[in-house]
């Protein structure tokens, strides 16, 4: 069975990803999905790589 | 197990007592003519009228919920609170609908920009133990509900905005998994730090702040025309927690309890995607449904972030001295 998974761009915040089961980082670990819905760190500032801790509020959006 | 009715702390919360009770009186209640918003006595009496609607109380019949009188007394206290909320908020929301913008965006954008003194930063590096500990307890009013209300608003929301509330709630309630009900996290929290983690242990201890900020809760999701701003109280919440619950898992690691630190560490990652549903699915849609309903989720979102910082001011005044609006005192009206 494959399980859609669907992934969402949010403004100036993270990617959210539904039905994801192991998400990949930039060096290639896998990290196991272990909520319905997780949101992956876009600003590259989180310090809970590859997720989001809410960082990017502390990144003004002017300077990007 | 059934809670014991809290005791009474003045007139108001005593005729609630005398009532729930049974015991008949007829002398007439006069309210003090000052905010209820930081007064203990009526915070206490509207959070046990409130919670006949949860769990109810050891010795007081569950048909007291719909008590006339028990009614009556419950809906003269929420048109004070909400008149109160509303006029401390007035200027906030008229500011940010002037502002305008994706009603997502402005709840995010209000969550960030919330005035008052940064607690969770004083949290992370200067409290005492026992200050933490005093914040746990002061917390566990709302916490050990964590969620309740807002499973009422459920049922009055419609398609994407159902959906989002139901994706949230199912990750708040464990999702699928007892032993992660954020309600029971935060218990163990409670009794690893040597706190009882029984349902309203500390609901005679807790400030009237601390009972503002779970009553308001109630107030808008206990209440059907204050379906929208319950959505934008709840996403403006879910928006001021994962950043602070990092500094907070940070300060609880620092002083040694250990104990504590998991239900914060969750709530890093679990209210870094709640946010964005709650602020954009959930309020997105509602908004798009009924584009009046915008002024309202506003109100909400205001409310959050008033509490916040009333609660704000009055633990750091404990802690630190600092003078700030306490008990007894004008309530200050938030500055736009």
């Amino acid at each position: 069975m494959t399980t859609e998974v669907r992934v969402r761009v949010c403004p100036q915040g993270p990617v959210l990803v539904r039905g994801a089961q192991r998400v990949l980082d930039e060096d290639g670990v896998e990290h196991l999905v272990t909520r319905p819905v997780v949101a992956v760190c876009a600003c590259d500032r989180s310090a809970r790589k590859p997720w989001c801790d809410g960082t990017h509020k502390s990144v003004r959006s002017d300077r990007t | 197990m059934s809670v014991e009715l809290p005791e009474s702390c003045g007139p108001v919360s005593h005729r609630v007592r005398e009532t729930l009770l049974g015991r008949a009186t007829s002398n007439p209640l006069v309210m003090k003519d000052q905010s209820v918003t930081c007064d203990r006595d009526a915070q206490l009496a509207l959070w046990t009228v409130y919670e006949l609607s949860y769990r109810g109380f050891a010795g007081v019949h569950a048909g007291r919920e719909w008590d006339p009188e028990v009614v009556a007394l419950r809906l003269g206290l929420e048109d004070r609170f909400e008149g109160e909320l509303r006029d401390a908020t007035r200027a906030r929301v008229s500011a940010e609908l002037d502002v305008g913008g994706d009603v997502g965006d402005v709840v995010l954008r209000m969550a960030r920009d919330a005035e008052g003194p940064n607690l969770s930063a004083f949290l992370r590096r200067e409290a005492t133990r026992a200050q933490l500990v005093d914040f746990l307890r002061e917390r566990s009013v709302q916490q050990l509900k964590e969620s309740d209300p807002q499973a009422f608003l459920v049922p009055r929301l419609t398609g994407a905005a159902k959906v989002a509330l139901a994706e949230l709630q199912y990750d708040e309630f464990g999702a699928g998994r007892p032993a992660t009900l954020h309600q029971q996290l935060y218990a163990d929290a409670l009794a690893s730090s040597g706190l009882d983690p029984a349902y309203g242990a500390y609901v005679n201890d807790v400030s009237a702040v601390s009972l503002a900020s779970a009553n308001v809760m109630s107030l808008f999701c206990l209440n059907r025309r204050l379906l929208a701003a319950g959505v934008g109280h709840f996403a403006a919440f879910e928006a001021s927690s994962s950043v602070p619950s990092r500094r907070i898992a940070a300060g609880l690691e620092r002083v040694g309890l250990d104990g504590a630190v998991r239900y914060f560490d969750e709530h890093v990652e679990a209210d870094a995607v709640h946010e964005q549903i709650a602020a954009r699915d959930l309020c997105g849609a509602l908004v798009a449904g009924d584009p009046k309903a915008v002024n309202e989720v506003l109100f909400g979102a205001a409310c959050t972030s008033y509490l916040d910082c009333l609660s704000g001011t009055e633990l750091m005044a404990r802690w630190t001295g600092d003078t700030g609006p306490r008990d007894h005192q004008q309530t200050p009206v938030m500055a736009s």
